[in-house]
């Protein structure tokens, strides 16, 4: 924020006596480097005035109303939606849900996507092809995987249950035990984002200094060592912005839970119903959008809540620099 | 960077966002100047916009339509599933504009919409008098008479059966033999199942769920009563239902256990897992389609407790549309008895009017699949076994969703027992208030 002081050096020895015309230009030259950057972004800011933030504190409106979806408006109630939800059973097992099926995918998947960018950033033969290759997933639309998925997942005559009984092992119910189920959604979410998060990072860490880790070889550093001590250091950045980016996407996640079965409620014991689908039924089946309101309303204060712990944790763990010299 | 461009780039930045700001600012102000000005001809050149869903066999209907009433042009839009064309009507009812000059429904959407009768134009005229099967009008006409829908299509049904599964364990296979096999009460057809399945190891039927759709429809108040209070949990005729079809599903195992349209249920059809189905009559092509090269299906013409219907739908005017004399004309039109029968013949919709059940194009209608089943008489036969619609209130969709929940918890899941997730379902019940 702090603007360049622009005041002539006290040790000048030759002081421009400055002309009104100059000054002018002086001036024009000194608004254009402090506000063209904010012009340029001002258009991004304007759209999501409208789009985004609009919206943010419109919901917070409507979950303050008994809200008919097709009816509209009608009393205001205060709290009421809100304590109504926070008192029901479906609120906190929506959040276990979410928050399992989030830590099923997002850590593993983190953890994959970093391996992957550390083997493609080697130097392969067919480079290109293994890297557009990781993102393929990521082009696939999401109800295609869906179908992939639900017949790999299907109870009885899935392909995955066949296989494990082809070795001798017991089928998993993937639909109605709780946790296969997580599992199952979980491996949907991975299989289309953990290449997506690869590339991300891969590009990180093209642009680590090459000499870096001739100094580490030099000092007798193994790779494991100089990927612990170099790499994941100089990532830092880049991994605070993919973790919040999917500690974002993985609270809210939809398309998959949503199609992970016929009737997308999320199973018949809500085994596998998250936050959005909860939100969803409420707004959609029950036409109740101040309810549905409420849940967002809730649903942005955990994402915000989530994003903030996480920026704390990964900072510290990044500021780590591989324990001991 | 010299002076020059400076100038250049404040000048340049400062119109760009000028225009952002600008058409921000502009696209609140006309957007309710987009409604086509249909009058603005002066002649009768209108335009009607016609939404339905999955498949309605009004593709040429409406092109011939459109060559008797020169000067009216027909738009037809189909969306994928009826839930995307719900979830659409309802955002367009809510809105109080985008929804079509003539929306389809489905018979199960009708109780919620009923809700809102000022949303629909009227559509009772003495011209289309009795020109439906009565309960099919009595579902959509409001208490003091107005109409809110056409009829198009009903779902009478029939027991659907594989005849190879029956030979195998020593049951007769010819459909009329079976018919009468099956007897007309949920206990004889119960009874029959636990005789096949000593005899086979295949299942009686595919899952509780499916049964459950037949019997709650032959329920006349069944979660509501007439006043619209909610007795889902407190009335007997429901639970001693649910005891009897999970009794038999479970403890009986006459149920294959397979939730109807999951991906399990889909495969199955392909392997010899159950020996009948309950089917209305838009559900043999779904049972062609996916036991595709499996031989021996067939129908039974009987059904147990008498007669069911399972889904059908309506043409509505909402009462927003710019033309809704022209729009009710067309929705008339279609719906009559001679265009029914062509979009039989075209997409197999069996027709809810009176005069379509007696027409010979109907009646002789033969299905290859079903061993040649005389299926048009047969299901002509179903819809006049049909001697009621259940009342369904607001909250019947959510409550029989549960109530589905609670019968795939012990059919399917085996996560509950029947007691305990009946349990879960009064909670539920009562969490709606």
């Amino acid at each position: 924020m702090g603007a360049a002081t622009t005041a002539p050096p006290a040790t000048s020895a030759v002081p421009v006596p400055p002309t009104p015309h100059r000054g002018r230009r002086g001036r024009l030259a000194r608004l254009d480097v402090t506000v063209s950057p904010y012009l340029y972004i001002a258009p991004f800011f304007v759209l999501f005035l409208v789009t985004g933030l609009f919206p943010l504190l419109y919901t917070g409106y409507v979950a303050l109303h008994d809200w008919d979806q097709i009816m509209g408006r009608g009393e205001f109630v205060g709290l009421t939606n809100f304590v109504d939800i926070l008192t029901g059973r479906g609120f906190w097992r929506a959040l276990a849900n979410t928050v399992s099926i989030f830590l099923l995918s997002s850590v593993p998947q983190i953890a994959a996507a970093l391996l992957i960018a550390a083997l493609l950033d080697r130097n392969l033969r067919a480079r290109t092809f293994w890297r557009m290759g990781v993102l393929l997933p990521y082009v696939v639309a999401p109800v295609a995987v869906a179908l992939i998925f639900n017949n790999l997942f299907a109870d009885r005559f899935g392909l995955v249950n066949l296989l494990l009984e082809t070795v001798g092992l017991e089928p998993v119910r993937w639909h109605s035990d709780r946790l296969a189920s997580h599992i199952a959604i979980a491996t949907m979410v991975n299989f289309r984002w953990t290449g997506y998060n690869a590339l991300i990072l891969l590009a990180a860490m093209q642009a680590i200094p090459k000499d870096l880790y001739e100094q580490a070889a030099l000092d007798g550093a193994n790779a494991w060592r100089s990927f612990w001590s170099v790499t994941v250091p100089m990532l830092r950045p880049t991994i605070i912005f993919v973790v919040i980016t999917s500690t974002i996407g993985g609270l809210q996640i939809f398309d998959e839970p949503k199609m992970y079965d016929q009737y997308g409620r999320g199973g018949a014991d809500q085994q596998w119903q998250t936050l959005t689908i909860y939100l969803y039924e409420l707004g959609w089946t029950r036409a109740d959008f101040g309810a549905a309101s409420a849940v967002a309303v809730l649903l942005f204060l955990i994402i915000v809540t989530f994003g903030i712990l996480n920026f704390l944790l990964t900072r510290r763990i990044a500021h780590d620099d591989g324990g001991r010299r | 960077m010299n002076r020059k461009t400076t100038r250049y780039h404040l000048l340049a930045v400062g119109a760009a966002s000028s225009l952002v700001l600008g058409a921000c600012g502009g696209s609140g102000s006309d957007a309710d100047a987009g409604d086509g000005d249909s009058a603005s001809g002066g002649g009768k050149d209108i335009t009607l916009t016609v939404a339905t869903f999955n498949e309605f066999g009004y593709e040429e209907l409406v092109k011939e339509y459109m060559d008797l009433n020169p000067g009216i042009k027909v738009e037809h839009v189909k969306a994928d599933t009826a839930d995307n064309a719900r979830a659409a009507l309802r955002n367009s009812l809510g809105a109080n504009s985008g929804a079509a000059d003539i929306e389809a429904i489905e018979v199960d959407w009708v109780t919620e919409f009923k809700q809102y009768p000022d949303k629909f134009a009227d559509l009772s005229d003495p011209e289309v008098e009795g020109r439906w099967i009565d309960w099919k009008t009595e579902a959509v006409t409001l208490e003091d008479g107005k109409l809110i829908g056409y009829g198009t299509d009903i779902g009478p049904e029939a027991v659907c059966y594989r005849a190879d599964l029956f030979e195998a364990a020593g049951l007769p296979t010819d459909r009329e033999e079976v018919a009468e096999l099956l007897g007309d009460t949920w206990e004889d057809y119960f009874a029959v199942g636990r005789e096949f399945i000593k005899n086979s190891d295949a299942a009686w039927y595919d899952s509780a769920g499916a049964l459950w759709q037949g019997m709650i429809n032959q329920v006349d108040y069944a979660y509501e009563d007439a006043d619209g209070n909610v007795v889902a949990t407190t009335n007997p005729e429901v639970r001693s239902l649910y005891d009897q079809v999970l009794k038999a599903s479970v403890d009986d195992e006459l149920s294959a256990g397979l939730g109807q349209w999951s991906a399990d249920w889909t495969s199955s059809f392909q392997e010899d897992e159950f020996a009948t189905m309950l089917c209305p009559g838009w559900m043999l092509g779904v049972i062609s389609g996916n036991a595709e090269g499996v031989e021996g299906w067939d129908v039974a013409n009987t059904f147990p407790g008498g007669g069911g219907n399972w889904g059908g739908s309506y043409l509505t005017v909402p009462a927003q549309g710019k033309n809704i004399e022209e729009a009710t004309k067309l929705a008339a039109w279609l719906t009559a008895p001679e265009q029914q029968i062509k979009a039989f013949e075209a997409k197999g919709t069996f027709p809810s009017q009176v005069e379509a059940l007696s027409s010979e194009t109907l009646l002789t209608s033969t299905n290859p699949f079903f061993n040649d089943a005389p299926t048009g008489q047969i299901f002509a036969d179903r819809a006049e076994a049909v001697t009621m619609q259940p009342h369904k209130g607001p909250k019947y969709f959510e409550i029989n969703s549960a109530m589905n929940d609670a019968i795939t918890r012990v059919d399917v899941d085996g996560t509950d027992d029947a007691d305990s997730s009946w349990a879960k379902f009064v909670e539920f019940v009562e969490s709606l208030g």
